[in-house]
């Protein structure tokens, strides 16, 4: 049983692991049921991060902190079955795995056209049917001893994706997971894990995407809720996710996400990528919705000639705050990382970005370069960014640089003189500052999704034209 | 159609227009000539709108309308384009996707239908012949990487596109090879029409041989000091700048 002091606002997830872990407990591996049980010790141990963490100065998960998330329902309605189809995500002509409140939903999932010898569907049913040959890779990537919300998520770790590509396989078109949250009258929380190989030489494109169904869909999956009852919890909704990604040698992935959680929604993820020699990695991450979101991109480029690069594009209006935190860990000689991360923020928004480069002292000719660039549309909005290079080997090549700037007026005047209006030259520059990153998006029906999403999102923050 | 009464206008508590006054009427071209710093500049961002200056006092219609009221797309709109000396370079914009973007604004503007990008493209192409453009230049960003002279070119062909009832060029002869130069002023030439009006920015004559103005105005120190025929430009040419000195009362250039 856990020994430990019980923290008030922690509490909550341990009496309520307490609740569930027989039931999680059943058919899992005993293995797997041990690591549950050391992770949710290091959660009690630990409890959430404050601001007096470093490694979360900027980022409050206060609000994370004090709320009494419980697990959402997961059974598929009509109505829930007509938003989740509905949604733009949800049409991007590629095989996909659906989960709703991070349980899988094998009815909206369409693997079939995956070529043979591809596995992809639910961890948790893999768990179960065929546990021991997981426990190679799970868990064994993402540090769970190191980290409260990778901690709380492998102690609640239950159901997710599990895909695995057999080497020498290319698959033609990408694979979606798409997790929906439908959270109601809300305090909802999911613990989506996801598990991902890919074998030698195979090449396969993935795209995460985290949607919520906003009051405006749900109102249709409930009877008519009179303004009353609209609660302060409604929508209000958790998810901590972690996905490991296993790269072997010489393999190619482009691993896309796309978080565009609700508006009263919080959202942390790990996206951990582990490397072999010759493979190549790029990583987009794409974060427009959610009100309080911590994004963890890690990557250990753990074999020679490994390449990873992360593009990131993060767009905020209103009160939202993004925290971008990467890790590249330059673990072998003669890899490289590229990394470029763009920020959008208008209102009173902030956010934050911390790219850690670890070169080791064996990771001699690393070549690494980092980026980061913010467009400030507003007085208020906030940015922290920071590189943090750790190096220990000598002979490497590691640049980086941050930029942080406003529109040019000069531009502005220009476009206008054309006679484009105030707010659409103000959208066209802005757009046209994000474009660079959508354009790294090879996959076309996902690019002009998020072309539109983002003009759409530009509308929105554009200002009234001045008198 | 433009009608300016002792324009005043400063930067920050530097006063650089003293009191301009300048009639345009529909099918005229004005020549206004000045050295460098004379403000020439600054009466053309004026006009387009420009809210770095700001307008200390006197006025200006257009068209009957309060032209100084008007927010810069108003007056892009109304028909007034001004030819930058210094163009804008905007990365990731394209210049197709930005020229149709402001066509379609004034056509909106008038009650037409906006085109869409093969109707555009269409339109366009016989422009691009006009100024001997090289089509690639369409597909990138604005003025991004363009030299000195395509980006006075591009200038001369936004304005061939969106066809304004008044057109000012502010210095689009400078930096320019006699070759370029003709293709600009035939550029110019073929916008000519009674309806409509063209102020021409200059520092040189030569511009002025290939397009031939009505009136030539010299700007010295923020004023108009003095005005003529096309005869002036030439009078300018052969004395230089420095005659202005010695020919305008004292108390004016001060
Ligand atoms: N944005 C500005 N800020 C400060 N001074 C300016 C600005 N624009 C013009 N000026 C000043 O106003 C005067 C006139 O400049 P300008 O209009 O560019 O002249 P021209 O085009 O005739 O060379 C110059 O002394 C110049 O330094
Ligand atoms: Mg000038």
């Amino acid at each position: 049983m856990i020994a430990v002091k019980e923290k008030e606002n922690e509490g909550v997830y341990l009496s309520s692991f307490r609740e569930v872990e027989e039931k999680l407990a059943h058919g899992s591996p005993s293995w797997l049921q041990a690591i549950r049980r050391e992770a949710v010790e290091v959660f009690a141990e630990r409890g959430f991060p404050t601001t007096k963490d470093e490694e979360w100065r900027f980022t409050s998960v206060a609000p994370i902190a004090g709320k009494a998330f419980k697990p959402g329902r997961h059974e598929l309605t009509p109505a829930l079955r007509q938003a989740i189809l509905g949604h733009a995500m949800a049409d991007l002509d590629c095989p996909r795995l659906v989960f709703l409140n991070g349980h899988y939903c094998e009815e909206l999932s369409s693997a079939a056209t995956l070529p043979k010898g591809v596995r992809a569907g639910s961890l948790g049913e893999a768990l179960r049917s065929e546990g021991a040959a997981l426990e190679a890779h799970l868990a064994r990537y993402a540090d769970y001893r190191d980290h409260s919300f990778v901690a709380l998520n492998t102690a609640f770790l239950e159901d997710g994706a599990f895909v695995e590509i057999p080497k020498g396989v290319i698959l033609e078109k990408p694979l979606q997971l798409l997790f929906v949250s439908e959270a109601g009258n809300g305090l909802v929380v999911s613990h989506p894990r996801n598990l991902i190989l890919v074998g030698r030489e195979s090449q396969a494109t993935i795209i995460e995407t985290f949607v919520g169904l906003d009051s405006a869909t749900s109102a249709g999956l409930k009877p008519a809720a009179t303004p009353a009852t609209t609660a302060a919890t409604e929508g209000v909704y958790f998810t901590n996710a972690v996905t490991e990604i296993a790269v072997e040698e010489g393999a190619h992935v482009h691993y896309i996400k796309v978080q565009q959680e609700s508006s009263r929604s919080f959202h942390y993820a790990r996206m951990q990528v582990q490397q072999e020699r010759s493979s190549s990695v790029t990583t987009h991450s794409f974060a427009l919705g959610g009100a309080l979101i911590r994004e963890e991109v890690r990557a250990v480029l753990d074999g020679e000639g490994a390449e990873a690069v992360l593009n990131g594009l993060y767009v905020l209006t209103g009160s939202q705050h993004v925290d971008n935190h990467t890790l590249i860990d330059h673990a072998k000689p003669h890899c490289g990382s590229r990394e470029f991360y763009k920020g959008v923020l208008d209102g009173r928004s902030s956010a934050v970005f911390n790219g850690a480069i670890k070169v080791r002292q064996d990771a001699q000719k690393t070549d690494s370069k980092q980026s980061n660039k913010n467009l400030l549309l507003s007085e208020d909005a906030i940015i922290n960014t920071k590189p943090q290079l750790e190096i220990y080997a000598d002979d490497v090549k590691c640049t980086h640089g941050a930029t942080i700037g406003h529109i040019d007026s000069e531009a502005i005047f220009y476009l206008r003189s054309r006679g484009i209006a105030l707010a659409e030259a103000r959208n066209l520059l802005t757009y046209a500052f994000a474009n660079d990153v959508l354009g790294r998006i090879q996959y076309e029906p996902l690019r002009q999704r998020l072309d539109r999403e983002l003009f759409t999102r530009l509308g929105e923050t554009g200002r009234p034209e001045e008198a | 159609m433009l009608k300016i009464r002792n324009l005043k206008a400063k930067v920050g508590s530097n006063e650089i227009l003293h009191g301009i006054n300048l009639d345009v009427k529909a099918g005229e071209v004005h020549a206004i000539m000045g050295p460098n710093g004379s403000g020439k500049s600054t009466f053309a961002q004026v006009l387009a709108g420009r809210d770095t200056y700001e307008v200390t006092g006197g006025e200006a219609t257009y068209e009957g309308k309060d032209l100084l009221a008007m927010s810069p797309e108003e007056r892009a709109r109304e028909g007034i384009f001004m030819a930058f000396q210094y163009p804008v370079e905007i990365p990731g914009v394209s210049n197709t996707y930005f020229l149709r973007s402001a066509l379609n604004a004034m056509r909106k503007h008038r009650g037409l239908p906006e085109y869409d990008a093969m109707d555009f493209l269409a339109r366009v192409r016989e422009k691009v012949k006009l100024l001997d453009m090289d089509e690639a230049l369409l597909n990138r960003s604005v003025n991004e990487g363009f030299s000195g002279g395509e980006k006075k070119r591009n200038e001369i062909f936004q304005m061939a596109v969106l066809e304004p009832k008044l057109a000012i060029l502010d210095e689009t002869d400078s930096g320019l090879d006699i070759d370029a130069l003709k293709i600009v002023a035939s550029g110019v030439n073929a916008l000519r029409s009674p309806e409509r009006g063209i102020i021409v920015v200059t520092h040189y004559q030569r511009l002025l041989n290939y397009i031939v103005p009505d009136f030539v105005h010299v700007l010295y120190n923020g004023r108009i000091v003095k005005s003529g025929g096309k005869e002036l430009a030439l009078e300018l040419e052969e004395k230089g700048y420095g005659w202005l000195e010695e020919s305008v009362p004292a108390g004016q250039t001060a």
